[in-house]
């Protein structure tokens, strides 16, 4: 891989180019998320109404920590996923398209980042 | 990007008004009226109608404003009775048959417009190039390069030939494509219901060996992944048929073919 195609290669991370392929992870990841959320919704409650010494180590908990991190991940992609399908349904013009994509897919990326990292940040500090 | 509103040639604006004089069960039509010969936008011409000398369907209102009142008035019928698919329009807001829809059906104005987002050639006639070609794009005939039994025919179980109900009655009259949102902003590359019924029509014909070449060609984001599964195609197919039934199988077909 050079270099010069490295943002191009980073933007185009979510991008399935089979569509049936596409397809299929966008089913797979939503699945996913119904059994997930609900570590999301107990993650919010306590965030809400637990001191923060109480949320703290409820996420240092490895099943919760990783239950967390598998939910921002599938979040993100199928995230990604479905707003590449929005792109596409109403954005036409081919290179205004492949822009708004991979602009969305980094944005996707750098958030998916940076929400892994702060778990894994307040995983290993416990 | 996509419209939400009309280009200034196109809005429609107020027609002429023609009165039943004499009439005591009149019911009123509104058409939707445009001439390419003539540089005007399009209008609604409003037509009352005696009922007592009027067919019950909403054809026969058309063809007696045709006969008797105006004719200029310009649309697609033939065979009057549901199979050739060729006097679909938009009538009060939901795309059907003229010929199989009854008047009584409607409360008040009948509103009657082309089908909608297809260029119009002129009044109700909507120009069906574009849907015609993507039709011939999926190569619906029947595709088997192995000899044919002595017997001249290749013949089918009740099982095999029981997977093409639902799917043959498609009169192509494009009801349910012009009623896809998905097909209003993408129809350059997305199928479409009655397109997309027809591919699988030949998917799941057990005389047709070309399912591998077919399912590749369809395998694209643009030709069938444009369906949301918004549904309106089945809601509003006068053949009573599932488009968006067919379109799923063949989704389960291409996972089932790359996932296994």
């Amino acid at each position: 891989m050079s270099i010069k195609s490295l943002p191009g290669k980073i933007a185009d991370c979510f991008s399935i180019h089979n569509a049936t392929g596409h397809f299929w992870y966008q089913r797979v990841t939503a699945l996913a998320l119904i059994p997930l959320s609900v570590w999301l919704l107990v993650l919010l409650n306590k965030a809400l109404s637990a001191p923060y010494a109480d949320t703290v180590a409820w996420l240092t908990a490895p099943v919760n920590a990783a239950a967390i991190v598998a939910w921002t991940l599938a979040v993100i992609f199928h995230a990604a996923l479905g707003a590449q399908v929005v792109i596409e349904d109403y954005v036409s013009t081919l290179s205004t398209r492949q822009l708004a994509i991979r602009a969305t897919n980094l944005i996707f990326l750098l958030l998916g980042i940076a929400a892994s990292s702060a778990i894994v940040f307040i995983f290993s500090a416990r | 990007m996509v419209e939400f509103t009309l280009p200034q040639n196109s809005v429609v604006k107020k027609g002429k008004t023609f009165k039943a004089v004499g009439a005591t069960k009149i019911r009123k039509f509104e058409v939707y009226r445009w001439d390419p010969e003539t540089n005007e936008n399009p209008r609604i011409d409003s037509f009352e109608i005696d009922m007592e000398h009027c067919g019950p369907m909403v054809l026969d209102a058309i063809l007696k404003i045709k006969n008797e009142i105006d004719t200029t008035l310009t649309f697609r019928r033939s065979c009057r009775e549901g199979v050739c698919g060729s006097c679909a329009m938009n009538i009060n807001g939901k795309n059907t048959l003229a010929c199989t829809k009854a008047i009584a059906d409607y409360k008040g104005t009948v509103k009657i417009f082309p089908l909608p987002h297809m260029a119009v050639v002129k009044d109700l006639v909507a120009d069906m190039s574009h849907f015609f070609e993507q039709y011939a794009s999926i190569k619906p005939w029947l595709t088997n390069d192995a000899t044919p039994p002595g017997e001249g025919e290749r013949l089918q179980s009740r099982e095999e030939r029981a997977k093409l109900d639902g799917l043959y009655e498609c009169v192509l009259c494009a009801c349910c494509s012009t009623s896809c949102p998905s097909y209003w902003w993408n129809s350059d590359k997305y199928l479409g219901p009655a397109i997309l019924l027809q591919a699988y029509r030949w998917l799941a014909d057990s005389r047709d060996t070309d399912d591998q070449a077919r399912l590749d060609d369809l395998n694209e984001s643009f030709k069938l992944y444009r369906c949301h599964t918004i549904m309106n195609c089945t809601d509003t197919c006068p053949k009573g048929l599932n488009p968006a039934k067919a379109i799923a199988e063949i989704k389960k077909m291409l996972v089932q073919r790359g996932h296994t």
